[in-house]
């Protein structure tokens, strides 16, 4: 019959179309920063030795405001968390001795959230970084 | 008659003449004699003599009890370490990290008014020990430890060839400094700091085991002692002398109890590694720094204990079965003579010897307190000189703070804050106490005037 059929190829089309919707909202929302505090997880996790204003510690533990490592290559950064960081750091002239021991036990939620924090805080003006960017990372290690 | 007579102006004083002149030439006997044993050291104060100098008006900007006062020696030196201050009193620095190929510096006052200049500069190492010992001044490397031949103006004879005392130390990055001071009886003292926090398998992970036996404590985590005056030493020609200090910067040799004090700067991170054993606060305010009295061949605890300075007692590490009450096998462990609150870094110790301070001073100790990083969240503490005063070798009383202010703000809540951060310690000639900031260079002088 003409109204069910119509009625059926209406409802076909309107399911086809939400679910298109429905999609791209879920691509949207994974590539949106995740909803965990940042600053909270920074503030547990990291202000033991980077301090409350991303300063470091002069000669030990490098600061993360307006460095290369916190703006530059995100796959890199990421990798820091994971792995940790050893070795005599030098941040525009200065050396940081102290070792970063990995974090690797943090979820990917968690460190995108951490990060993303880092990125746009502390005179930072950086994008977000992504739960796919953490995964990724973790992967390739 | 007589009593018509006008009295001489000495009649009429005469017994007070009488009784005073053997007091007014007695007075001048001393002087004499005093001035005489003063100036008879021919190679100090009879070239050099000391000029007594007038605090700066701001007193260098620091904090100082009643009758002291402070000069701005000298600034931007560089990262100053450790100090030595000579009889005729130049000042030799030694500098944490090579600046224009040179890693010690030497200030000299011609003027007498306590402002030096630069005299010598040399030493392309980094490093933080400086002493001066029987003619020689005595710097370490992070890995090594040179002496420099000494004149009779004390200038160095030699600036390109130290003789090489001690080589090889290990250096893997962490607590590196190799801090050193001197005996009178030709052995020099070397701190070799331990390269990790608590000894875990991976340092400051969370979760990583300790090591058990801790293997680090073979070659650090401890002090070495040498001959002052035998070229080439290693590992094997020391001996060692003290085990289970995590690392020192600040050190002494008392010569009133002829042994050799040290600051130990103890473990981090209690709450970072073990958040269900302790509070941000605890964390903060555990474990003391202690200060160690060394007999040779003891050891002092570190990783397997640290020193609660609420509980007053020694208590077993986390990583090594620990919660916080535990004692375990630290029932027996060396306590500290003095115990000082948390990560406030001692990084210079001096006894005192002079006489220009209040009698109270002599024989006892300052202590240079770098200022602390791991108390965040809670604020930081230290970036100060403290005074303990000291009776019969023992602290006889309660630590005081001494000069504040070297940081500059009244709440350093990021160790990035602090103007200035105190280092190395050193007395001149005179009796001033010197002390040096590692962060932007300034040297500082603390005199006594008396004036309140």
């Amino acid at each position: 019959m003409k109204i069910p059929s119509l009625f059926l190829s209406l409802f076909f089309i309107f399911s086809i179309l939400s679910g298109a919707m429905a999609q791209t909202k879920t691509e949207k929302s994974k590539s949106k920063a995740p909803a965990l505090d940042g600053k909270k997880l920074y503030n547990e996790i990291c202000l033991g030795c980077h301090q409350e204003d991303g300063g470091g510690v002069p000669g030990m533990n490098p600061p993360l405001i307006q460095t290369s490592y916190v703006l530059g290559d995100k796959a890199e950064l990421i990798k820091v968390i994971l792995k940790g960081l050893s070795g005599k750091v030098n941040i525009k002239g200065k050396y940081y001795s102290n070792i970063m021991a990995s974090q690797a036990y943090l979820k990917d939620e968690q460190i995108a959230a951490i990060l993303t924090y880092v990125r746009s805080n502390f005179g930072n003006k950086a994008s977000a970084v992504t739960v796919e960017e953490v995964k990724k990372a973790r992967a390739e290690k | 008659m007589k009593e018509n007579k006008r009295p001489t102006f000495f009649q009429v004083y005469k017994s007070s003449f009488l009784t005073s002149l053997p007091i007014l030439i007695g007075v001048l006997l001393f002087s004499f004699t005093t001035l005489r044993n003063a100036y008879s050291k021919k190679d100090s104060l009879a070239k050099h003599p000391v000029h007594s100098v007038m605090p700066d008006a701001d007193n260098a900007g620091l904090n100082l009890p009643k009758g002291f006062g402070a000069l701005l020696v000298a600034e931007k030196l560089g990262p100053t370490r450790h100090i030595a201050v000579a009889p005729n009193g130049d000042i030799f620095l030694k500098l944490a990290d090579v600046e224009a190929g040179v890693g010690i510096k030497v200030l000299h006052d011609e003027e007498g008014k306590g402002k030096p200049k630069l005299s010598q500069s040399f030493g392309d190492y980094g490093g933080t020990g400086m002493a001066i010992k029987n003619g020689y001044l005595y710097a370490s490397s992070n890995t090594d430890i040179y002496r420099y031949r000494l004149d009779e103006n004390y200038r160095v004879l030699d600036i390109k060839s130290p003789e090489h005392i001690v080589t090889g130390l290990i250096e893997r990055g962490e607590h590196e400094s190799k801090s050193i001071a001197l005996d009178n009886d030709g052995n020099i003292y070397v701190n070799i700091g331990a390269y990790s926090n608590s000894c875990q398998v991976k340092d400051r992970e969370k979760g990583s085991p300790a090591m058990d036996p801790c293997p680090i404590l073979d070659s650090a985590g401890g002090i070495w002692k040498f001959k002052a005056d035998v070229l080439n030493q290693t590992y094997k020609n020391g001996v060692h002398y003290a085990k289970g200090i995590r690392n020192t910067v600040g050190l002494d040799w008392n010569t009133q109890t002829n042994s050799l004090f040290v600051m130990q700067h103890g473990r981090d991170q209690l709450h970072d590694l073990f958040p269900n054993l302790y509070s941000y606060k605890e964390s903060a305010e555990l474990p003391a720094e202690e200060m160690f009295q060394i007999s040779e061949g003891k050891s002092y605890g570190w990783p397997y204990c640290y020193y609660d300075e609420f509980q007053n007692k020694k208590v077993l590490a986390p990583e090594y079965g620990g919660d916080g009450k535990k004692v375990g096998r630290c029932a027996n462990a060396e306590n500290p003579v003095i115990a000082f609150p948390g990560h406030m870094a001692p990084n210079g110790l001096l006894f005192y010897k002079g006489n220009m301070f209040p009698s109270r001073y002599k024989n006892g100790a300052f202590v240079a307190f770098h200022g602390s990083w791991n108390r965040a969240p809670e604020p930081q503490k230290g970036y100060f000189v403290v005074f303990v005063p000291f009776e019969n070798g023992k602290p006889s009383g309660k630590w005081e703070i001494f000069a504040d202010n070297f940081a500059g703000v009244n709440l350093v809540k990021s160790p990035g804050q602090a103007k200035h951060r105190p280092c190395g310690l050193a007395e001149g000639p005179d009796g001033s106490l010197y002390v040096t900031d590692d962060h932007e260079g300034s040297v500082y002088r603390i005199v006594y005037t008396g004036k309140i």
